[in-house]
């Protein structure tokens, strides 16, 4: 927390829905530039801890702060009280946030997609706005698709886009929930290629994922969830190569078999 | 008294009727708005207000959804003044169309609201938007494309409710029909000069309609059809 290179540190946060305990006191510290991959199976807690960084879920104890905010809280008199929709919204900006689904809106085109947020949120100049969102879309190799509409595009740019969005942004901690768990398989290399050049931009990064050849080319670690808790957490030459947990063995078995 | 046509091209360009016409046109449009934005606001107060505010907007929509338009004009216009509050007629008519449309949308616009994707509100939140930003921005507009067909529908109505303020001495279409038809009982060849302004209307608005469903279908469009027309 001191550490003034935290960009994520999370102390013993729980959340449970119902009976239902999903986070079960995590603690997890991630550094500035640090590429963090979660993996574990369906129901283990990972996209849940995601929506938790990212306020689109209320934990119900412990702590969050990530890219210097201290998530979903103000600290007052030592006491912490709960923020209200737009304080959280104010902290929202300095996360982006890619989801399986793209999520993308589909009412407007691709470059409003992108323009959107900057333009009407941060209420800066359209044209300074506009010249970053064709800088982005340069960026994620699409600069021709400008004009189209989202339901136009085929999954893996749906995708690219929806990263081109959330940089719009200029976030400090950028966070994928699966972002390929819906793609075509043979869509899911252009994504994961324009990821590989975020991390090698230097962008922290939490990516929940099961693409392991995503995890040995980009990831600094690799943590494995298993019912509600990080079971491990190690570099990725560790984690597939001497695991310690019988947990970690057991899924990379089921991973690797086919 | 059989028909008779000179009496009937006579009343179709009779100054009388053409008012009426005209007050019909912006009476629909200026209690339709209203409702509009009243039908937003109770629609929004039903979904996100905290328990007393949700009442209020159940109440309004029972309350305005339960009785006939009809009364509402006549309470407004002949019975408030009992308790000291005075309308002026145009006022009234105003008033009780606008608060029972609006009463109608309100529902319209919850389900609109509510067949936006959920993923939406997760993206718009994602990227920052507090509720406002969210609403006006993210899914109030993809609401829009639902909403737009049976709001249509529902001016569609309006155009030809605005009859009744003929009621409480509204000089609309029905009212003008209603003049022209004492000054020489030529009641068949009046009140048929107005239900064809009535029919001219609704089919101009049905056309302008399909225009702006085709707008809002416009992202949503096959991949053809949408590429084709960005050509």
């Amino acid at each position: 927390m001191n550490d003034t290179n935290s960009v994520v540190s999370i102390k013993d946060v729980k959340k449970a829905f119902g009976k239902n305990v999903v986070l079960d006191g995590i603690n997890l510290e991630v550094s500035r530039g640090q590429v963090v991959v979660i993996c574990g199976r369906s129901g283990s807690g990972k996209s849940t801890l995601l929506r938790c960084i990212d306020q689109l879920e209320s934990i119900d104890s412990g702590e969050i702060r990530a890219a210097g905010h201290l998530m979903g809280f103000k600290e007052f008199n030592t006491k912490l009280v709960p923020l209200k929709d737009a304080a959280i919204a104010k902290q929202q900006r300095d996360i982006g946030m890619v989801f399986q689904n793209f999520n993308l809106f589909p009412h407007v085109s691709v470059l409003e997609n992108i323009m959107l947020a900057p333009m009407k949120i941060l209420k800066r100049k359209k044209s300074e706005v506009e010249n970053e969102a064709l800088a982005l879309l340069e960026r994620v190799g699409l600069p021709d698709k400008k004009n189209a509409y989202p339901r136009q595009l085929s999954g893996g740019q749906q995708q690219r886009i929806a990263i081109a969005r959330a940089l719009a942004m200029k976030p400090k901690l950028m966070l994928f929930d699966e972002p390929t768990s819906a793609l075509d398989p043979e869509m899911i290399s252009e994504v994961l290629d324009v990821m590989i050049d975020l991390s090698k931009a230097g962008m922290t990064m939490i990516v929940v994922t099961h693409e392991m050849g995503f995890a040995r080319a980009a990831a600094d670690r690799v943590i494995l969830m298993h019912d509600a808790k990080i079971v491990e957490d190690a570099a990725p030459r560790d984690f597939f190569e001497k695991p310690r947990s019988e947990h970690t063995r057991l899924f990379l078995s089921k991973i690797l078999q086919h | 008294m059989s028909w008779s046509w000179p009496y009937f091209f006579d009343y179709m360009n009779n100054g009388l009727m053409l008012r009426g016409v005209w007050v019909t046109i912006w009476l629909s449009i200026i209690s339709m708005t209203i409702g509009l934005g009243l039908g937003i606001f109770a629609a929004l107060m039903k979904m996100y207000g905290n328990p007393a505010v949700r009442f209020i907007s159940e109440f309004y929509i029972w309350l305005f959804r339960g009785t006939p338009i009809l009364i509402q004009l006549v309470i407004i216009y002949t019975g408030l003044p009992q308790l000291g509050i005075r309308f002026n007629v145009i006022e009234s008519c105003i008033l009780g169309l606008a608060l029972n449309e609006g009463a109608y949308l309100a529902e319209i616009i919850r389900s609109g609201i509510m067949s936006v994707d959920k993923g939406q509100e997760d993206a718009s939140r994602a990227v920052g938007m507090n509720w406002r930003e969210r609403m006006w921005l993210v899914i109030l507009p993809q609401a829009t494309r639902t909403i737009i067909p049976p709001l249509g529908n529902q001016f569609n109505g309006m155009l030809k409710t605005t009859s009744l303020c003929s009621v409480i001495s509204m000089q609309e279409l029905m009212r003008s029909a209603q003049m022209i038809a004492q000054i020489e009982f030529r009641v068949l060849e009046a009140y048929c000069i107005a239900a064809l302004w009535y029919l001219l209307l609704v089919s101009i608005w049905g056309l302008i309609q399909t225009r702006i469903e085709a707008h809002y279908e416009k992202p949503f469009g096959s991949q053809e059809a949408v590429s084709n027309s960005e050509k």
